[in-house]
């Protein structure tokens, strides 16, 4: 492990932690919902997290279909792998909020919960997309291509959601009649940057992982001659070497 | 921490709070799983540099054992 990466895991345990004891013991309970809301400071940095993730993943395929640097094409799965695996907690604290707010574990009127499903199972047929094709080269165009297109698609159906004023799901930005007070920003604020950190964090230990990975592939090879058993970074980003 | 706790307001323990709770921990669950994961690769790739440092030390092993075959010949 590098010293940044070790510098940003510790810095993201710090932030969750200050994070959380903020949620428990800093920030008032919201008036409308009382104690229910405090899975916003969770469930919502997570979301924004996850969906911003899903962008720079097409920013990442852009460069390699640009560059054709299998690096780009490596951190574009990357930043889908893990804002997958965000989604999943999204999806799962959104299902525990409207259980406890709606009575009801999904709600199938509702823009927000089911236009994030979308994109979720968008994303979810990357890795199948992308391991049903065997030239690597192909493989990481195309899967360019899927992240690009998906990318963009992420802020069309977040504008959509917007556009359709849903008067189910809580708008607790919204400024109109209210929004959140100062401690409530503060404690947001604080959430969102433990996320963004530790989703950063994940991105940046699995590229090491795999970069690794490509060099004792190489090693093997300059060793005994043969062709390695073949990791995922072998699949992925054979020539990922930086 | 006892004394933090006792200072601070209690958890509502009613149902909101075991809500809440369980919105926590699944994220905390799913951390873990990740890490746990994340530990299993770091130990392939440990096993994977053992296994190249044998095999870098047998090929050095032999080519210096026919080094000195040549040089006794």
């Amino acid at each position: 492990m590098n010293l940044s990466l070790r510098v940003l895991a510790v810095a993201t345990a710090v932030l969750i932690g200050v994070g959380f004891a903020l949620v428990f013991f800093y920030v008032p309970n919201e008036a409308d919902q009382g104690f229910i809301q405090k899975i916003f400071y969770l469930h919502v940095p997570l979301a924004v997290i996850a969906l911003g993730g899903f962008v720079l993943a097409g920013i990442h395929a852009i460069r390699h279909l640009r560059t054709g640097d299998p690096v780009h094409d490596a951190r574009a799965y990357v930043s889908i792998h893990t804002s997958v695996i965000f989604g999943v907690a999204v999806l799962i604290t959104g299902a525990i909020w409207a259980k406890a707010s709606w009575g009801r574990w999904w709600v199938w009127d509702e823009p927000t919960l089911v236009s994030f499903l979308i994109v979720f199972l968008l994303y979810a047929t990357y890795y199948p997309l992308r391991y049903a094709i065997p030239d690597r080269e192909r493989q990481g165009r195309y899967a360019s291509v899927f992240a690009i297109t998906a990318g963009a698609f992420v802020p069309l159906n977040f504008m959509a959601v917007r556009a359709a004023e849903s008067l189910v799901h809580p708008r607790t930005f919204a400024t109109a009649d209210g929004g959140l007070t100062g401690k409530m920003w503060l404690t947001f604020l604080v959430c969102f940057a433990g996320m963004a950190a530790l989703w950063w964090t994940l991105v940046r230990f699995e590229l090491t992982a795999k970069r690794t990975s490509g060099q004792i592939s190489r090693l093997r090879r300059a060793l005994d001659g043969t062709a390695p058993a073949g990791g995922v970074a072998a699949r992925i980003a054979p020539g990922a070497t930086r | 921490m006892i004394a933090l706790l006792a200072e601070t307001p209690a958890l509502p323990l009613d149902e909101a709070g075991e809500y809440v709770a369980a919105a926590y921990i699944v994220f905390v669950v799913l951390l873990v799983i990740y890490v746990g994961l994340m530990a299993a690769k770091l130990a392939r790739i440990s096993r994977d540099l053992e296994e190249l440092a044998t095999l870098a030390e047998s090929k050095q092993q032999a080519a210096s054992n026919e080094q000195r075959e040549k040089v006794a010949s």
